[in-house]
């Protein structure tokens, strides 16, 4: 029961994340450079964070169990307002602080930056990350069970 | 011909130029399915789960463990890409051994021997974002390679052109626009793409860079050999400056 619950929740924040980058869309070719604005201007409820069904947690602020991502941890909190989920906090990130590397500057170049761009679809394969979503559930799934009435 | 299969719990893609007996494929998946039933920190009877359910008791007896050779063979390649990277390359974390930050790299490299050895020219093996290539694709020309926009996973923000080269991606996905830290630091890497002569290579460095934050892309800078492209959370990339050679 317990791994349909987490396959569904992947589902969900995954399909739900999708549709929130998609509603952030303006109508230009170049891919959107998202804001920086936090979870929290979003309308509670809205699709972004994982569907919860309507009242089925208590209000509150729940921490979810540390999760390995296998480079680093992960660890969210949970925030329910009126039953449903309204944010969702990193506490902790992989490269959210530890310790600093000294590095010295001075004898590297300058590296070239640019601003993202959508480029052609026409690719024979993809290089992406895949590594987090499980310990994201796992974290996410210890605060959620918390939560519950 | 290409074919797909879910092992280690994520998208395995093998793609041969040519006409090639579906055996060969499932000796490729097979040998993909054989390192995840040995390494998955997931699965109850694995290797990997088994050191770590017994590692404190052989201590306390004061016994070695017995391992197998590829085990071995894992965690010495684990010390020292420990050793190289400062220690930000750890398989020991939260008490536990978790090796996957090195296996998946190496699993695929030593797949790709395997269809070299017989005789395989011109393909590439996914596994989860993860990729190994050689040669050249049916058109005749270097393998097109997007790397995920982290912001909008249905496009491609770079098309990289490789031939005989390896490439990972670490990163995550899943933070959207909140960024806490607890320290009120602003931390803002959400991706970081190695390209390096094999993905054992690439795969090797791309974790622990990742977790160095935007120190990352000026550490793959320093190594020979590698080439980095990092996205921060305002989706502005920096890149080392070879990096363009694969564009």
């Amino acid at each position: 029961m317990k791994k349909i619950v987490a396959i569904f929740l992947i589902v969900l924040v995954i399909g739900g994340f999708i549709l929130f980058q998609n509603s952030q869309n303006n109508s230009s070719l170049v891919s959107t450079v998202p804001s920086s604005s936090p979870l929290q201007s979003q309308t509670p409820g809205s699709n972004a964070t994982p569907s919860t069904g309507g009242s089925g947690y208590k209000d509150g602020s729940y921490t979810g169990q540390v999760a390995d991502a296998t480079y680093g941890n992960l660890q969210v909190q949970v925030t329910v307002k009126g039953g449903k989920i309204t944010d969702i906090a990193f506490l902790q990130f992989p490269n959210s602080g530890g310790h600093t590397q000294e590095v010295s500057t001075v004898a590297l170049p300058l590296l070239k930056q640019e601003a993202i761009a959508a480029q052609s679809a026409n690719v024979n394969a993809v290089s992406g990350a895949s590594q987090t979503s499980q310990a994201f559930v796992q974290t996410l799934q210890s605060a959620l069970d918390q939560a519950k009435i | 011909m290409k074919k797909q299969e879910i092992i280690m719990g994520m998208p395995v893609i093998i793609e041969i130029v040519g006409r090639v007996d579906e055996k060969i494929f499932q000796d490729a998946f097979d040998y993909l399915r054989y390192i995840d039933e040995k390494f998955s920190p997931f699965k109850q009877n694995s290797e990997v789960t088994k050191i770590n359910n017994k590692q404190s008791l052989a201590g306390l007896a004061g016994k070695r463990l017995k391992m197998s050779k590829d085990m071995k063979l894992i965690l010495n390649l684990a010390e020292g890409t420990k050793k190289e990277t400062d220690g930000y390359f750890d398989i020991y974390r939260n008490g536990y051994m978790n090796p996957s930050g090195i296996v998946k790299g190496w699993a695929i490299y030593r797949s790709s021997q395997i269809l070299k050895n017989l005789g395989y020219k011109n393909f590439f093996i996914d596994v989860g974002g993860d990729i190994q290539t050689c040669g050249l694709n049916d058109q005749g020309e270097k393998w097109r390679v997007g790397i995920r926009n982290p912001f909008k996973l249905d496009e491609h923000v770079k098309i990289l052109h490789l031939s005989d080269e390896g490439v990972a991606t670490s990163g995550t996905y899943e933070r959207g626009n909140h960024i806490y830290n607890p320290k009120g630091e602003m931390d803002s890497i959400v991706s970081l793409t190695v390209v390096g002569p094999n993905v054992y290579e690439a795969d090797r460095f791309a974790t622990p860079a990742f977790a160095m934050g935007s120190e990352g892309i000026r550490f793959i800078e320093k190594q020979k050999g590698l080439e980095g492209y990092m996205i921060d959370c305002n989706g502005i990339a920096t890149m080392t400056s070879g990096f363009e050679q694969y564009v």
